[in-house]
């Protein structure tokens, strides 16, 4: 028997790994010091298990440990990336190219500098896979632009966008290229020389380190990157991010790294078989259910599908051993379903039967068939449920008919 | 957000689940909501010439509280006559499944789809009516 329940929501957060654990746990206690105190043994333990972690995290991204800003996510990291570029090279131009599927952090900081009057933001859109064409960003280049921000993979659907290619755009045009990797560091190769990425943004909590701390990489040769740093204080960390560094957080972020690192190529592959049979087996056995973001071009542990004619938060509801999410706008605080999926021109009826299933390390071929299972009961029994399962069989177009609104 | 005891056995034990037929002289059929806004519930009564409900049948796709509402909502009407069953409130759902402010359309939405199924019974009877006064017509039928 599974042991329940089963976590498969790895895109939101992920364990800790046992290993991350027993790096960090000293450095709650005894080795407790503060990594600026440049006087006493205590300050000089903590700075060098700072600088470890540094070059741990810098060596998986083929970064100089010098380049490495801890914030305290990737939110902060995001912010601080886009808000801080935008400031500094006021002088030089104000657009900001970005594209809508990217993560609330990124589109809100650019709102943000609009609403401001600070910057003017094109959001290019993506294909039916949701990708971003880098000729489109190549067409919105102007001599205004400052930054491009791209994320690497897509929260929801796991894309993964072709960073190289837009990294080499950027490099032509003498423009900064900001990478948002939150979803792609430690689960796909990410080396920022040869993506020709300027900046780029990650988390701990999504490779299986500690919550509440991050990375801004920020390049110092070719070109050196400056940012006006949006929290004041200290001066740690060069300057862009005061604040005493959160010592046990970025000693778990090294050791997740170093683990990812080592074991990404197997462990992809694991994920990625996992992953499939979890597609296979539902398409085996439930007709109407459609594959939401590309079909190769995807993160190994990534599986959203939309199960037609269920809602999916009632189907969350139904497979409540399991957790999952969903772009079903009963799900989110605004009422509206995913941004995400809709953006890839997919109905809002299929939006709201998103379902998104995030693999991880953890999780194995057992438990992938147990959750196969219980979808494919909850599905069928809600679809049993469903006047437009009944309508689609008794061959009524949905889209013709004329629904009451309230 | 965690669902109220009842919401969650409305859900896992829906009352009253299928269809009566459309077109059958005694039943009203109520279909509310859009697709692309998560819910539709279609709610349909059984209505005895006197205008007593005597049962119900839905189908609802949307959330489990749009669900919960439909079903509980088929338990309420049975046995109302129908101008008892057009003053239920939206209210009263609200307070019988404990829904938090987020899922009120929900209980607003099975409010709707009962005044639909009693307006549909009635449309019916006015074309009786109407069909009874032109006997040629109803003979042909």
């Amino acid at each position: 028997m599974v042991k329940l329940p089963i976590y498969m929501d790895n895109h939101a957060t992920t364990p800790m790994d046992k290993r991350v654990l027993d790096a960090v746990l000293p450095y709650f206690t005894e080795k407790f010091g503060n990594a600026a105190s440049r006087n006493h043994s205590f300050g000089w333990a903590a700075e060098e298990a700072v600088d470890k972690a540094r070059n741990q995290i810098a060596a998986l991204i083929n970064a100089k440990a010098k380049e490495i800003i801890f914030t305290s996510g990737a939110t902060e990291s995001d912010n601080l990336a886009i808000k801080g570029v935008v400031e500094f090279y006021k002088d030089k131009g104000n657009h900001v190219i970005t594209c809508v599927t990217e993560h609330k952090a990124v589109l809100d900081s650019c709102k943000a500098l609009e609403r401001a009057g600070k910057a003017t933001v094109t959001y290019l859109p993506v294909d039916k896979y949701g990708m971003v064409d880098p000729d489109d960003v190549r067409r919105a280049i102007t001599d205004k632009t400052v930054l491009i921000t791209i994320m690497s993979a897509n929260n929801e659907v796991g894309t993964i966008h072709p960073i190289a290619e837009i990294g080499r755009i950027a490099k032509e045009k003498g423009v900064l290229f900001h990478c948002d990797a939150t979803q792609g560091v430690g689960k796909i190769p990410m080396d920022v020389e040869k993506a020709g990425v300027d900046l780029l943004s990650a988390s701990a909590h999504k490779i299986y380190g500690p919550k509440g701390v991050g990375i801004l990489y920020v390049r110092s040769r070719g070109p050196r990157v400056r940012l006006t740093p949006i929290i004041d204080g200290g001066g740690h960390e060069r300057g862009l991010r005061s604040g005493t560094l959160n010592v046990p957080g970025i000693v778990g972020f090294g050791a997740a790294c170093e683990i990812a690192g080592q074991e990404m190529e197997q462990e992809s592959a694991r994920l990625r078989d996992l992953r499939n049979r979890l597609q296979a087996n539902l398409f085996e056995r439930l007709d109407e259910i459609y594959l939401n973001g590309h079909p190769t071009e995807r993160l190994p542990g990534n599986l959203n599908l939309s199960f037609a004619y269920v809602e999916g938060e009632s189907l969350l509801m139904g497979i409540k051993d399991v957790a999952v999410s969903s772009g079903s706008a009963c799900t989110s605080a605004t009422l509206e379903p995913s941004y995400v999926i809709r953006a890839l021109g997919t109905d809002e009826e299929l939006a709201h039967s998103s379902i998104r299933f995030g693999l991880g390390r953890f999780n194995t071929a057992e438990e992938v068939d147990y959750v196969a299972e219980r979808v494919t009961a909850e599905v069928r029994r809600l679809r049993d449920l469903s006047p437009l399962y009944e309508m689609a069989k008794e061959g009524i177009d949905l889209k013709s008919v004329q629904w009451k609104r309230d | 957000m965690a669902y109220s005891s009842k919401v969650l056995d409305h859900y896992n034990n829906p009352r009253n689940v299928g269809s009566f037929p459309k077109d059958a002289e005694d039943v009203g059929t109520g279909v509310v909501g859009a697709p692309e806004c998560g819910d539709v519930m279609k709610l349909q009564l059984k209505i005895t010439p006197e205008g007593v409900i005597e049962d119900a049948r839905f189908k609802t796709f949307g959330c489990g509280s749009a669900i919960a509402s439909s079903s509980y909502v088929t338990e309420l009407v049975k046995g109302k006559r129908i101008e008892e069953a057009m003053t239920i409130k939206n209210s009263a759902i609200v307070q019988e499944l404990n829904l938090p402010p987020v899922k009120i359309h929900c209980s607003v939405l099975a409010e709707d789809a009962i005044k639909a199924a009693i307006t549909d019974w009635k449309s019916k009877h006015e074309k009786d009516e109407k069909s009874a006064a032109a006997p040629g017509k109803a003979a042909q039928g």
